[in-house]
């Protein structure tokens, strides 16, 4: 990650990759007009999914025009991709009721929201994160624990955000004072999290699992928004804060200016009299406080219970919308969206497509795949991102 | 106080802040010895052992049952017995009682099975760390393998048995091998860091095994839609067995497939060209490319024999003792994440390797529920505490790594400021 290599021709630029988007939006509309008529609502939402993925890809690399462009073609090109089939598929009405796949898009694009945010600003700081996953786990585990310990739900959340930053504790240390490498770190990290929570939840809970009366995070019931928004989860409307203090703490304050100078130029920042460990401390704790939060709407919001290894490769998604999102709020925002999104597509879409929608899951890691082979000059992480500062 | 190593004007040298991998792994491998991997694992079994007490069972115990049933007890257990010659039908004196109706045998024979993988997967992490590469993706890699095994074995039915065998495990080795060079040929080509890129092909692979074994998918079983399971491989294209009752899993040659692996990768690196320039690379790649080697083909080949062994181990799985592949098995099998522990615990040599994954496939057979003894340690509580202790061997050898440095800094290099700009940061 520390040299940027000169872009190789072969590859297409920016501009071209978010005109490509348009296109692929329009095509996912003409796949279900004849002469293709395609029956099947799975090409014109796959095709305009990519669409959507070039749109955000363009736009986090300063491409705006064309970057909405892809992301409204992608859009329409679901919208009347689905309207055109949806008068000869039967069953697809009970598929895409529009309210409902919004509304389970952003359910499981908070617990990514959460973590990407956490995860970006570890990685802004100069510490690489691949102990996301293992910090959201704990977060889910300590926060059903807490709920059902203190019997409410404010503690259950206090619960996993200490647990969730006592992880990241142990990868600051490993990272920033021992100077390990953050790779085994955060393995270890993640093989830890698996282990404790495991032991602890059989320990604790054994054979019948969490209680079923675990105290949930409430909705927010605002009656005025309508089906989808009316009846969000607070952490919904939380991971929207977030998201906002996020950017504006980045890009606008003090704090943020330290913190993208301690992970681009560690030495010039020291010479300024910027703490380097200090912030990067404050840094990593902070993203295993957020994945933990993210972790608990998993288990205490959303779903009202915890079972081993429940968040079952989120931690990795949230990673990648970080790459994504190319290392910024907004962006990792919206690739968690989309991610969120083509989770929510593949359990809907199971019904009746059967077992082929678990492709859907994997659609987050292949679309950063290609991003990170193909956007290098263009998606360049913080310079200093993994590698250890020894203080003068 | 100086920087430790160069004195490169800021910014000029980004390497200069802190060691890279291969500056670590010259210090790891030239401070040899077993003490401190030996003290590793040591100190992350007696943290474990807090934990057990911590929650109220017994950690002697616990510990004894897990060795018990790890069946390395076995080698204590001397006396005058005989052993069949595999393959004939001759006798000759041993030492040890090999009938596996006996726990021990047998549990040492389960043993065996697991660290075969994990001899495997743990070089698979080891030779692309040789050439400063960091692969994490020996679980996709070791998945391909697992996947094209069973394709290969349930779905060619009229072959012989030896061509059958090696046709398998050799198209599954190239499935991992393959798995491994995207990552390689990314990095080369376009610098797309290899642990994203691994990771990214790690959760491909589980969901592309999810999808060709679920229910409908183009592998399920043709018996029973309603199980989300291949068909079994057939009889020919199963390993021969060496020791135990083939139909209570026994121990399966795949075991000499693996240590043969373990001399290949020593012979590799230290006594081939391409070993040479593996190392080189490894070690400093600017200075490997002013002598004329070319990184980016080193780094794909480095990749693709990585993804070779991890592949190759998956496809041992499957011949040797799965026989089939269900999506659970995908979705639950973390071999190739072990493999990390593995390699880096085994400081990425060979004979380091091969004892690690001894250790660790005793740890997974030792508390898996078939061989520990559930009256003394919950064995679903045993199978965390087995990846509580593989997570602090992790986290220990990361803090050997400072304390070697430390060591050597002060020992060995005798650089003016060094040891202050250790004490200063420790």
């Amino acid at each position: 990650m520390n040299a940027v290599p000169a872009q190789p021709p072969w590859l297409p630029t920016t501009r071209q990759i978010a005109i490509g988007g348009i296109v692929l939006g329009l095509f996912a509309f003409w796949l279900t007009i004849p002469p293709v008529s395609a029956r099947s609502p799975w090409w014109p939402v796959f095709a305009g999914l990519c669409a959507i993925a070039a749109g955000i890809w363009a736009v986090t690399r300063d491409v705006r025009r064309p970057g909405w462009g892809a992301i409204a073609a992608g859009l329409v090109g679901i919208a009347l991709g689905l309207l055109s089939t949806r008068a000869s598929v039967s069953n697809l009405d009970q598929v895409v009721v529009w309210s409902a796949l919004l509304s389970s898009t952003l359910v499981w694009a908070t617990p990514l929201t959460f973590a990407a945010i956490g995860g970006m600003f570890c990685e802004r700081s100069g510490v690489v994160n691949i102990g996301l996953e293992g910090m959201m786990l704990a977060g889910a585990f300590f926060g059903a624990l807490g709920a059902d310990k203190f019997n409410s739900w404010e503690m259950g959340l206090v619960c996993a955000a200490i647990a969730g930053g006592g992880f990241a504790l142990v990868h600051a240390v490993m990272a920033i004072h021992l100077r390990a490498d953050q790779i085994v770190s955060g393995t270890a990290i993640n093989f830890l999290a698996l282990g404790v929570t495991g032991y602890f939840f059989i320990q604790i809970y054994g054979e019948n699992g969490t209680p079923g009366n675990l105290p949930r995070i409430p909705d927010v019931n605002i009656g005025f928004l309508g089906s989808v928004f009316g009846h969000l989860s607070l952490m919904i409307w939380l991971s929207f804060v977030l998201l906002i203090v996020a950017h504006i703490t980045l890009f606008k304050t003090a704090i943020g200016l330290r913190i993208r100078s301690v992970g681009e130029h560690p030495r010039a920042a020291d010479t300024v009299g910027i703490s380097v460990y200090g912030t990067r401390y404050a840094a990593v704790v902070l993203s295993g406080m957020l994945a933990a939060l993210g972790g608990a709407y998993l288990s205490i919001g959303y779903l009202g219970s915890f079972s081993e290894n429940m968040t079952a490769g989120r931690g990795f998604i949230a990673l990648a919308a970080v790459i994504f999102g190319n290392w910024r709020p907004f962006g990792a925002f919206a690739a968690a969206l989309l991610f969120g999104g083509s989770t929510a597509l593949s359990f809907r879409l199971a019904q009746p497509w059967g077992n082929a929608s678990v492709l859907f899951q994997a659609l987050p890691y292949v679309l950063t795949l290609i991003a990170v082979a193909g956007v290098i000059g263009r998606s360049v992480p913080p310079a200093a991102a993994g590698r250890p500062y020894v203080k003068q | 106080m100086s920087e430790p190593q160069s004195q490169a004007p800021l910014g000029a040298d980004p390497e200069g802040y802190a060691p890279t991998v291969a500056r670590r792994l010259a210090f790891y491998q030239r401070a040899g010895g077993i003490v401190t991997p030996l003290m590793t694992a040591v100190v992350a079994f007696l943290m474990g052992g807090i934990v057990v007490l911590s929650t109220g069972h017994n950690p002697w115990r616990t510990y004894k049952a897990i060795f018990e049933g790890s069946g390395l007890n076995w080698f204590f257990h001397v006396g005058s017995h005989s052993i069949q010659v595999p393959f004939t039908h001759t006798h000759v004196w041993f030492l040890w009682d090999t009938n596996t109706n006996h726990t021990a045998a047998y549990n040492l024979t389960q043993t065996l099975v697991t660290t075969t993988p994990l001899i495997l997967t743990g070089l698979a992490v080891a030779f692309a760390f040789r050439c400063g590469l960091f692969n994490i993706g020996g679980q996709g890699q070791y998945l391909m393998g697992t996947i094209v095994g069973v394709y290969i074995g349930s779905r060619f039915t009229d072959m012989s048995h030896l061509p059958h065998v090696l046709f398998a495990l050799t198209c599954a080795a190239l499935a991992g091998a393959l798995w491994g060079a995207i990552a390689g040929f990314l990095k080369a080509t376009v610098g797309a860091h290899e642990v994203i890129t691994t990771i990214m092909l790690n959760w491909i692979a589980y969901w592309g095994g999810s999808y060709l074994f679920g229910r409908d998918g183009p592998l399920q079983n043709h018996f029973n839609k309603a199980v989300p399971i291949s068909d079994d491989i057939v009889e020919n294209a199963k390993l021969p067995t060496l020791w135990g009752n083939p139909h209570l899993q026994a121990l399966h040659v795949g075991i000499f497939i693996a240590v043969g692996a373990l001399i290949a990768f020593y012979l590799i690196l230290n006594r081939t060209t391409l070993g040479y320039e593996v190392r080189a690379v490894g070690f400093n790649p600017e200075a490997a490319r002013y002598g004329g080697i070319s990184v980016a083909r080193n780094f794909i080949i480095a990749m693709a024999i990585s993804g070779l062994f991890a592949g190759l181990a998956g496809g041992i799985d499957i011949l040797g003792w799965q026989f089939r592949l269900g999506v659970l098995d995908v979705q639950v099998s973390n071999i190739g994440f072990i493999g990390i522990a593995v390699a880096l615990l085994g400081r990425n040599t060979a004979v380091g390797v091969g004892l690690a994954a001894l250790l660790f496939g005793g740890l997974l057979t030792g508390t898996s529920t078939r061989s520990l003894d559930p009256e003394v340690f919950p064995p679903q509580l045993a199978g965390n505490l087995a990846l509580m202790i593989q997570a602090l061997v992790l986290l220990f050898v990361g803090a050997d790594l400072l304390i070697l440095y430390i060591w050597q800094a002060r020992r060995k290099l005798r650089l003016p400021g060094t040891a202050d700009a250790a004490k200063g940061s420790a």
